[in-house]
């Protein structure tokens, strides 16, 4: 594929014009107004050896027994799969009042964290943000595997999960019996595929003119194999280029539209019912906030694993954690933001069964969950205004996992304290999840954790071609 | 085409470079002194090159936007024939015509459609496909930069171009009819 330039008609003219050469900048000087993004004064081999390196040798023991836990996990969630499809929905915690708990609550929780993925590829993209170079690509794959785990969820409570094609529209021997556009549930299964579809090919497309780099260096045959077929004949034209920048920029202005609709029709299947403490308005925004938040927090807790167990301490520095815990400090603080506000319009309401639910959320049987949510996310996202905290790593690391644990109850506790007492008294009841539902978590995480080794693996974890791009950019010439 | 004989035959120049400075100062010199820019190729987005190029914007945000305005329509069609027409259902009273409620699907579909398009567009219009067999200068997608002549006519010198490259640093000068 690659042309040696000996092969073709060489032809230096009589001029010996590489003795004018001018190499890669050597000592650059840098801007006393900006810091650069990569750390180390690469060049542009250095980052290409640096990345491509990655994929090289054999995969280490750390990457082996990781894999093997995250494998382990995961057929612990096959079995709880099969084990629930086999018997039925009643093999799980369920029951008459609380008909939504735990199942919901991992969809939720996983569609959420993909958002930060989209948030840092899209948004920060039209923002020109250019330190999100760094971490974009592995914040995308993220995405893909958490909306692939969310997906599983909703079709395993389907309890005839081979019937999933049911909610495509499609000309059927039923009638034609539609499907019903007026519910949220089938708006879900549009914004999610879409999401899905449209975040699978944002981060394809980013990914080919690396997949070509890895192409011309790569040793292996079956890779080399690979990456040409992915790569689709990439030769670094300027006139692609310019084709491809026009189509990477309507993609991230068609993504954070779509980012935001998401999690606010996730919002619209509890906003759009009656129930007290579902029935919200400001629930679409509550949401957004709660999935960039949750998202950042999770992109943290990898990026820091990642950036140590792979030595991209260059690429990924303490600035870009930085900048992270503060998009995480914001979205906090509107996440606690929208906290208050649902206690004050519940108590303000006068409708007695919005102050009851407040009531009980936070003094009721469920208050542990409610204030492991509050304290770990209105709390704890507030830490990150003391710079010591968010530029010290280990502190970041915790805080981060402390932040996942409690975007995770605040979906619990808005689906199971929301239900467990509702008009009638005589039919009040407390949820516990049974074993199987917590095998479908923790299959889930494997899941998770499988695809994103795959990846760290299989595919350039930084991306070459936007990290090129900005290496200029505290540069002064 | 200068004459009959070697009409098919187009010789191309191409010029090394080491950064993106260079291959932006010098595609632009190139261009001033007449010469007939065929490509450039770098190992990542050159900002500025289009312009230092003259290569006219791209018109696949058009495409983008109709194939959206398509998806919408379609969108909506589909919902509301469904909904209304085909089999009207009474769901909690709603009208069958409940426009506000078609809103979120059809906003779903025009990204669909308007994303969906638009790459198969652009991998279409680039050629690139899974077995596309496009040649590669080598280090282009690595470190090295490459603007590419076309040598389009008998005045073209290449003595003059070979020295004009030279003042922008090039590392390297060749020529070929077969490596684009």
């Amino acid at each position: 594929m690659a042309v040696s330039t000996e092969q073709m008609n060489t032809l230096a003219i009589g001029v010996d014009v590489s003795t004018q050469s001018k190499v890669d900048v050597v000592h650059p000087v840098y801007s006393k107004l900006r810091h650069p993004l990569i750390a180390g004064n690469k060049s542009n081999t250095d980052v290409t050896r640096d990345i491509c390196h990655l994929l090289e040798p054999k995969p280490g023991v750390g990457w082996w027994i990781s894999l093997s836990v995250s494998l382990f996990l995961l057929a612990i969630g096959a079995v709880a799969t099969v084990y629930t499809v086999t018997t039925g929905i009643g093999t799980w915690g369920l029951n008459k009042t609380v008909g939504w708990a735990f199942d919901i609550t991992n969809f939720v929780f996983w569609i959420g964290i993909g958002h930060a993925g989209t948030f840092i590829s899209a948004i920060l993209f039209l923002f020109n943000q250019k330190w999100r170079t760094s971490v974009n690509r592995s914040a995308e794959a993220m995405t893909l595997i958490a909306v692939m785990c969310a997906g599983l969820f909703p079709i395993i409570h389907m309890g005839r999960p081979w019937l999933f094609y049911w909610v495509l529209p499609y000309p059927n021997t039923r009638g034609t019996l539609w499907v019903n556009f007026r519910s949220p549930l089938l708006w879900d299964f549009f914004a999610i595929s879409t999401y899905f579809t449209i975040s699978a090919v944002f981060w394809y497309l980013g990914l080919v003119p690396d997949l070509a780099t890895a192409r011309d260096r790569t040793k292996s045959k079956l890779r080399r194999a690979l990456y040409r077929v992915m790569s689709l004949g990439w030769n670094g034209s300027n006139r692609t280029w310019s084709r491809y920048e026009t189509v990477y920029t309507v993609l991230a202005a068609l993504a954070t539209p779509l980012v935001l609709s998401v999690h606010s029709i996730v919002s619209f299947d509890f906003a759009t019912s009656l129930i007290p403490g579902w029935h919200s308005t400001i629930f679409p925004p509550y949401f957004v906030a709660g999935a960039v938040f949750s998202g950042f927090a999770m992109v943290m807790t990898l990026m820091i694993l990642v950036r140590k167990l792979m030595h991209l301490e260059d690429y990924i520095t303490p600035q870009h954690l930085e900048n992270m815990c503060k998009v995480a400090l914001l979205t906090g603080s509107i996440v606690g933001l929208a906290y208050l506000t649902e206690i004050f319009t519940g108590l303000y309401s006068g409708n007695p069964n919005e102050i009851f639910v407040i009531i009980n959320r936070s003094l009721g049987p469920y208050a542990w969950a409610y204030w492991i949510m509050f304290g770990c996310n209105a709390l704890v996202s507030q830490l990150f205004w003391i710079k010591k905290l968010r530029t010290w790593i280990p502190a970041i690391f915790v805080l981060s996992i402390l932040i996942n644990v409690g975007m995770w109850f605040e979906r619990f506790v808005i689906i199971v304290t929301s239900l467990h007492r509702d008009f009638l008294p005589s039919s009040w009841a407390m949820y516990a999840p049974s074993i199987t539902e917590v095998g479908l978590l923790v299959g889930s995480f494997g899941l998770f954790f499988t695809a994103f080794l795959i990846f760290l693996r299989l595919f350039p974890v930084i991306s070459i071609n936007e990290v090129k791009g900005v290496l200029n950019y505290a540069r002064q010439h | 085409m200068r004459d009959s004989i070697d009409a098919k035959v187009v010789r191309y120049t191409a010029a090394f470079f080491a950064n993106e400075d260079d291959l932006v100062a010098g595609a632009g010199a190139a261009r001033r002194a007449g010469f007939e820019i065929h490509d450039a190729y770098t190992p990542f987005a050159v900002h500025g090159l289009d312009r230092a190029v003259a290569l006219p914007p791209s018109r696949l945000t058009w495409i983008a936007f109709f194939a959206g305005a398509v998806g919408l329509v379609f969108a909506l069609t589909l919902q509301v024939w469904t909904s209304a027409y085909d089999w009207p259902l009474n769901v909690g009273g709603k009208p069958f015509n409940s426009f506000p409620l078609f809103i979120p699907v059809a906003f779903e579909l025009t990204v669909l459609f308007s994303g969906l398009i638009a790459i198969g567009v652009l991998f279409a219009r680039n050629r690139m496909w899974l077995f596309s067999k496009r040649r590669v200068f080598e280090r282009v997608t690595d470190d090295r930069f490459v603007l590419v002549l076309k040598q389009s006519d008998a005045s073209f010198d290449i003595e003059r171009a070979v020295n004009l490259f030279a003042r922008y640093h090039a590392i390297n000068v060749i020529e070929g009819d077969q490596f684009v």
